[in-house]
């Protein structure tokens, strides 16, 4: 087995010394019902590296890739292009195969990445701080509302109807157990998010207000306005932001009044990964730093007066508070946040905002086109890459109709909200800087053929 | 014995390093030993590592209301600046690739890179959750395959995929538990919980809604069953153990204590981080247990990426199958797999809780995860467990003359020997010996760790160290603990051969900086 | 005014019936570094032997439990700023909050300085 170094001489000489006759007197703690006499019967035996190699490429060339086809999908995952760069340098062992930095000294590759990431998300979310990640953004999400609880003391949760349908299910199916109160609807196909509806149900029981920005239909919602009445009520605001590159663009909302901002970091460096592993954006106010949750790095200098990085403000963690911790999350999306932190390091916040107007001048394009097919309209008047259509069809069978001619056309509302009657004949669709001219004709000319 | 040093260097700070005997530089490196700015300090406005194909002068008409006051101030840099910056604090970590990690409950073992290679296979790297079901379905089929070896490995009836780590892993567990007592119209408020437990596991109880009881040790560092016995009753939903246990030890007594939990009506959660010293050996389904899962990132060698991901997928039994959360694959009538979401949930998931995380889990690791495990296959996963339990008990008995082994005649440890620094004279603890590691080049085991022995530390060298990388290993350990039994006091100011001296924790806590200023501050 | 100490390592200074509540130099000695205190709202309302403050280190978050019932008065807010004053004047200046005590007779329960002293010898 080539992963295996011990030799079987190695073995004996090894159980020698321990003292043991065979293998099976190490393991003589399991009792010998349930010992197991040899491989399990039914399962193959091991294969070759090619062997694996083979089977793998076999069964990944049954999947329709993004660059196979004409790729208009969002919904909280995106296509961007990500540098060569960024899958040479993760690649490097010192950052693929270390493990969570509890050595500083030992780990500073690591923790001086921690450090720069936790500033450009900062940065970009107009926060004053960051975290070292979560899983995703919709366990940020709920993480974000589990400490404006903390925080507030409060227990009402108020959920903008942007707010991606996925984030809704995980808040809800969360709530059932920590008895959270959780304020609801699905959202409606009108042109802007209604903004007086969101606060008129603020209430002095709300411990915090979830929007989306831009929402889930592409709309941008007005959250200066949002912040004012959400403080009115000694409430929260949190931002939520699943299209980290619309913020080359538009303001961050940490500058909007957002006291807590999280989001989807897998737009940049991340890739979309059939959807995992993402990364779980953080950031919030300076003086609620004690009540995060997850990894924090810090910077301090050594016993010789060199500046260094460590893990910190520990006591909050799982670790050491155990009942009492903030969270109960230990491994993060290490690995994720690094390649976020390169790719954003490769562009600089001028070279985002570059990426983001030609990611919406793509958009614009892309609506003109299909809205010149009849039938065909956009709901959205204002959007960063992604809008949402209406067809004269249901949706998700024009979807598969597209798919069968190579085309992955979007997402259908009536997917991400089955059930919700009003919604089938609508489906988000994405521009990115990876979507051609050619793209949105054939997507057109397929589109047209499918609704003919 | 003292430990021989075949290299000759004597550990003493004077001889060391300071600055009068090395000169120094100007430019703060020290050959290869490099220092490296932050990438703030280093880019400037106006750079930029990317080139776009399109023109600058994009519309942005219907935004204008919404438009940023100023682009985000992150200084660009260009790719060999890039390239350069990383490759540099690259070389201020230590890796599995560059020798034994043995972090014990952590299992750091060698991370193949054929895992990379399909990992990064357009088929699997480049697909979005949300196409259809017709055009994922070599995706689904991984999923599929993956979730048939893991209830096969364990013996379990059922998997939830989704869970993104251990920690939620558990908390999806939980959460099955509850939700299974509440469809039972019981509302149980106990976790037992052992002290000597992964701090997940209170942490997760907690969250969800349990108050968190303390189960008693035996003396021989197992659970003790007859004082469990004595706590269960109607008002526990369950038990979190971890078997093997955070010693290094196999519950012996694990079907009792599953059947002892079954008859108050509790269920048995296992903590099965330590899976990999058991797999193909022992199945935790024979034992009773509802539910356990397994990290990926461990028994199945996914990288840890410096702290993450990883990805927790959660056996279950018969009981707590019908509670699984969203999503998941199944096979439908015609032969193709389905993804079951909320939409179809009504039909074919109605006890479901519902959905953790956005998506389906971790796919970018059920693919490394899978290679894994066709390459192994069940005879070289058996021979995993066999080797990392080798491996082990060849450490502790190689040490345990020098350093104290609280449970060294408590049976062979599994995956993980476990000592103390008890022996060490007065001033010399384990910090010592963790620092003194270092210098010695290997990183140190787990320190401190599980709580319930004072000064632990926990080595779990796994079964990709070779004989002699454990040799070596093992020379070091010894070398190290002999400078303290010695009262070696430069021993406290270890490590002084990496790239940084202890550093101040203290500092860092009292006045957190946690994001840079340096262009704000004056 | 005298001075009453728990097994936990809190004192308890009561003059009639306003008390100040801190951690002892022993406990503040065993913690480590002090990195941060976590302390109560003045006016909250706490039963002897409740949690009421926590005192992080770099590695461990202690709570502390007030000795005596009462209504919390007054928080050391020189902590926010420099929780070393615990390290440095656990006893005197690194006291953690004013207490309105609300039932004297508790003090009977806890060690004089004297026990206190006898006790930590034991430790």
């Amino acid at each position: 087995m080539r992963y295996l170094p011990l030799t079987d001489a190695d073995r004996a000489e090894m159980l020698a010394l321990i003292g043991a006759g065979s293998i099976d007197e190490l393991f003589c703690d399991i009792s010998p019902e349930f010992r197991l006499p040899g491989p399990i019967e039914g399962l193959p035996l091991h294969a070759s590296e090619m062997a694996v190699e083979r089977h793998m490429s076999r069964l990944a060339a049954k999947n329709l890739s993004a660059g196979q086809a004409p790729f208009f999908l969002g919904a909280g995952a995106y296509r961007h292009h990500i540098p060569a760069t960024v899958d040479h340098l993760i690649q490097r062992g010192e950052f693929l195969t270390a493990y969570t930095p509890y050595q500083p000294e030992i780990a500073q590759g690591t923790l001086q990445v921690l450090f720069e990431f936790q500033t450009q998300v900062a940065r970009l979310f107009g926060t004053d701080i960051a975290n070292a990640s979560m899983y995703d953004g919709s366990t940020a999400c709920w993480e974000a509302i589990q400490m404006a609880g903390r925080i507030t003391k409060r227990d009402r949760v108020v959920l903008s109807d942007g707010l991606h349908a996925h984030y809704v299910s995980v808040i809800e199916a969360m709530a059932r157990f920590t008895a959270d109160t959780i304020d609801t609807r699905s959202p409606a196909l009108e042109a802007e998010p209604d903004t007086s509806k969101l606060v008129g149900s603020i209430d002095e029981e709300t411990s915090c207000v979830v929007v989306q920005y831009p929402d889930i239909l592409g709309r941008i919602p007005d959250l200066r306005a949002i912040a004012e009445a959400v403080h009115a009520q000694g409430a929260l605001l949190i931002a939520v932001v699943t299209e980290p590159v619309a913020l080359g663009l538009i303001e961050a909302p940490g500058n909007l009044g957002a006291d807590i901002v999280v989001g989807e970091g897998q737009s940049l460096g991340v890739g979309l990964q059939f959807g995992g592993p993402y990364l779980g954006l953080f950031g919030c106010r300076q003086k609620f730093v004690r009540q995060m949750p997850g990894r924090i790095c810090g910077q301090t200098v050594d016993a010789a007066g060199k500046r260094g990085f460590v893990l910190t403000l520990s006591t909050r963690e799982q670790h050491i508070r155990r009942e009492k911790a903030t969270s109960n999350i230990c491994t993060n999306s290490g690995l994720c946040a690094l390649a976020f932190s390169i790719h954003m390091s490769l562009l600089g916040g001028e070279g985002l905002a570059r990426l983001a107007r030609i990611n919406h001048a793509r958009a614009q394009e892309m609506v003109r086109r299909l809205t010149a097919i009849a039938g065909v309209s956009c709901l959205n008047d204002v959007y960063f890459n992604e809008v949402t259509l209406v067809l004269p069809k249901p949706a998700r069978d024009v979807l598969q109709a597209l798919a069968r001619r190579d085309v992955l056309g979007g997402v259908s509302l009536s997917r991400l909200y089955p059930g919700t009657s009003g919604l089938e004949n609508a489906m988000l669709v994405t521009a990115t800087e990876t979507v051609s001219e050619e793209d949105i004709e054939a997507f057109a000319s397929a589109l047209e053929g499918v609704l003919a | 014995m003292s430990a021989p040093n075949p290299s000759g260097w004597q550990p003493s700070l004077g001889s060391m390093g300071s600055e009068s005997v090395e000169p120094m530089t100007a430019s703060g490196d020290r050959g290869l030993m490099l220092e490296e700015p932050l990438s703030f300090e280093l880019g400037s406005a106006g750079k930029c590592g990317v080139d776009m194909d399109e023109p600058d002068e994009a519309p942005v008409s219907g935004l204008s209301s919404f438009l940023r006051e100023c682009a985000p101030e992150l200084p660009g840099l260009t790719e060999p600046e890039v390239i350069r910056h990383y490759s540099r604090l690259s070389r201020m970590n230590y890796g599995i690739d560059l020798g034994p990690f043995p972090l014990g409950s952590c299992t750091m073992k060698h991370n193949p890179r054929l895992n990379e290679k399909v990992a990064r296979l357009p088929g699997f790297a480049d697909i979005h959750p949300l196409q259809p079901h017709e055009t994922v379905q070599g995706a689904l089929d991984v999923i599929e395959q993956l979730a048939d070896w893991l209830i096969r490995l364990t013996g379990m009836a059922a998997v939830a995929m989704s869970p993104k780590a251990g920690a939620h892993g558990e908390l999806c567990g939980l959460l099955c538990i509850r939700a299974a007592h509440d469809a039972a119209g019981e509302r149980r408020t106990v976790v037992l919980v052992p002290e000597s437990a992964h701090g997940t596991n209170p942490a997760t109880a907690a969250f969800a809604g349990y108050k968190v009881e303390a189960i008693p040790a035996t003396p021989d560092g197992r659970v003790d069953l007859a004082a469990l016995k004595e706590q269960l009753s109607a008002d526990v939903a369950g038990v979190m153990i971890t078997n093997p246990n955070t010693c290094g030890l196999l519950e012996r007594e694990m079907k009792a204590i599953g059947d002892a939990v079954h008859a108050v009506g509790g269920y048995v959660y296992c903590d099965g981080a330590n899976f990999n010293a058991i797999v193909g050996k022992l199945r935790p389904g024979d034992l009773g247990i509802d539910a356990m899962h397994i990290n990926l990132h461990k028994t199945f060698s996914t990288p840890h990426g410096g702290g993450g991901p990883g990805s927790g997928p959660v056996v279950l039994s018969e009981a707590l199958a019908p509670f699984a959360p969203l999503p998941f694959v199944t096979r439908v009538a015609d032969g193709t797999l389905r993804l079951i979401e909320e939409g179809e949930a009504a039909e074919h998931a109605p006890e479901s809780f519902g959905r953790m995380t956005a998506f389906h889990g971790q796919m970018g690791m059920f693919t490394r995860g899978l290679a894994y495990i066709l390459s192994h296959g069940a005879d070289g996963l058996k021979q995993v467990a066999e080797d990392a339990v080798l491996n082990a008990n060849y450490v502790l008995r190689a040490c345990e003359d020098l350093l104290d082994a609280p449970f060294a005649q408590s049976g062979p440890c599994m995956h993980e020997a476990l000592f103390s620094d008890s022996s060490l004279p007065d001033g010399f603890s384990t910090l010592d010996i963790a620092k003194g590691l270092i210098d010695e080049g290997f990183h140190p085991m787990t320190v401190y760790f599980p709580l319930v022995v004072k000064g632990a530390m926990l080595v779990e060298p796994t079964e990709t160290e070779s004989k002699m990388g454990l040799d070596r290993f093992i020379l070091s350990l010894r070398n190290v603990v002999q400078r303290a039994v010695n009262a070696d006091e430069s021993l406290h100011s270890a490590p002084v051969f990496a790239p940084r001296r202890r550093l101040d924790e203290t500092q860092a806590a009292r006045k957190p900086v946690l994001v840079w200023n340096g262009d704000r501050d004056g | 005014m005298s001075r009453y100490f728990t097994t936990d390592h809190e004192w308890v200074e009561v003059s009639g019936d306003a008390g100040t509540v801190g951690i002892t130099d022993y406990a503040q000695g065993q913690l480590g570094d002090i990195t941060f205190v976590e302390l109560p709202a003045p006016g909250q309302a706490v039963n002897k032997g409740d949690s009421v403050a926590v005192v992080d280190s770099v590695k461990a978050a202690s709570d502390v439990y007030t000795p005596v019932s009462g209504t919390v008065s007054e928080a050391n807010s020189a902590l926010e700023e420099a929780p070393e004053l615990v390290n440095a004047e656990a006893e005197s200046g690194g006291w953690l909050f004013r207490i309105t005590v609300s039932n004297p007779g508790e003090i009977d329960g806890l060690m004089d300085e004297t026990a206190y002293k006898a006790y930590i010898a034991e430790l």
